[in-house]
């Protein structure tokens, strides 16, 4: 019976059900008086405990989660795909990054939301013993982390980004006035090309890829990669 | 425009509350679900359509019990563990009384709720989900989502009806 006054009380319950367990408080006050307390808990509960919700940052970042996404899925319709195999077949799809091009527009794009305040580093240090670990469990791979500072390019933090449809590393450097990104994750990449204003430059090493994104001297990003490559 | 943040932006408020519920601790709560969103990225090619709601908090649930385990002996972890060995896990209402006067008494006695109820209880009361989907987020049958809630439900009501008298 108690099961039942909850189920009422939670909306669970079918018509027949509703009807029976009506007849049944009619004539039981201890019932009517359960179904009170239960109501009057809800009623409590929705009243007096704060209502909380998601951050703008916290939503801007899933939003931009979704905007690294290939175009491709957003058509995707769970009924059209049927058997398995299509399925199976939707899956390679997206898991296909897309060319460099789209890419390249994204790293751009990522480094400028990064610049918005607060936005730069999830983990702030400058030393990699704290910024590699930061990894672990938040990604599938295990980025390389080098300090530069003694190069001229001192590390500010690290923190997850997204790009080509997976998670990926975003390491913070200073170089002057300017902020440098570095994305990383496995795979390879090379070119060197300007953005929405801002040079990106990539490279391989180590069986990851490597994005720098700056609006540094060109020279001074050509630098970077060879302090990065040159670092042990 | 992408499939993913129509599916995952309208239940973050949501997952935010829930997150904050399992961890009790806000910080974390953003914490868990900005890593909950990763996952659900990478596992989105397999959603199947529909409501994304109990899909993403299932995610989330996962996420915030993987960092309370790796926290380890966790004050959160002994207690569940502590409240778990009792047979039938009545929280102890003055020890609730306490805790529950330093951030508002109802809202205190909820946190001190074993989590198993807790997370239970939040998703009925704050988020109206079904009880289909409670068991779905929660991962057991819907006749232990009912009598958790009922234990819930009952806990809190004694420990009104305490503070009232």
């Amino acid at each position: 019976m108690e099961l039942l006054l909850q189920a009422d009380h939670d909306g669970e319950l079918d018509v027949a059900a509703t009807a029976e367990l009506a007849a049944h408080l009619m004539g039981c006050a201890a019932c009517r008086e359960r179904q009170a307390e239960l109501a009057g808990l809800s009623q409590r509960l929705r009243s007096d405990v704060p209502a909380m919700g998601a951050s703008e940052l916290l939503r801007a970042r899933v939003a931009a989660m979704g905007v690294s996404r290939p175009a491709r899925v957003t058509s995707r319709r769970p009924v059209m795909w049927g058997a398995g195999l299509a399925l199976a077949a939707s899956l390679v799809l997206v898991m296909v990054p897309r060319g460099d091009d789209g890419l390249l527009d994204a790293i751009a794009a990522s480094h400028i939301r990064a610049l918005q305040p607060g936005h730069l580093t999830d983990v702030v240090s400058s030393d990699h013993h704290v910024v590699r670990p930061w990894f672990d469990g938040r990604l599938d791979f295990a980025p390389p982390v080098k300090e530069l500072a003694t190069v001229g390019f001192p590390l500010i933090g690290g923190r997850l980004d997204y790009l080509g449809g997976r998670p990926v590393a975003a390491l913070s450097y200073r170089r002057g006035a300017h902020v440098i990104d570095l994305y990383i994750w496995p795979g390879e990449a090379s070119g060197s090309e300007m953005r929405s204003g801002y040079r990106v430059l990539g490279w391989s090493s180590g069986g990851m890829r490597l994005w720098a994104v700056s609006d540094a001297e060109p020279g001074e990003m050509e630098q970077f990669r060879r302090s990065w490559l040159e670092m042990p | 425009m992408s499939g993913f943040a129509e599916v995952v932006l309208p239940h973050l408020d949501a997952a935010v509350r829930l997150a904050r519920w399992i961890m009790r601790d806000p910080v974390a709560a953003e914490d868990v679900v900005q890593d909950a969103c990763v996952r659900a990225l990478q596992y989105f090619p397999t959603f199947r359509g529909g409501d994304g709601r109990a899909w993403l908090l299932q995610i989330v649930r996962n996420t915030a019990y993987g960092r309370l385990a790796r926290r380890g002996r966790s004050a959160e972890t002994e207690m569940d563990e502590a409240s778990l060995e009792v047979a039938d896990p009545a929280p102890d209402p003055e020890a609730m009384m306490q805790q529950g006067e330093a951030i508002g008494q109802l809202e205190g006695a909820l946190a001190a709720l074993p989590l198993e109820l807790r997370e239970c209880l939040v998703l009925r009361e704050f988020e109206e989900m079904s009880y289909r989907d409670i068991a779905r987020v929660t991962g057991v049958p819907v006749g232990t989502v009912m009598s958790r809630l009922w234990r819930a439900r009952q806990s809190l009501i004694k420990l009104q009806a305490g503070a009232a008298s």
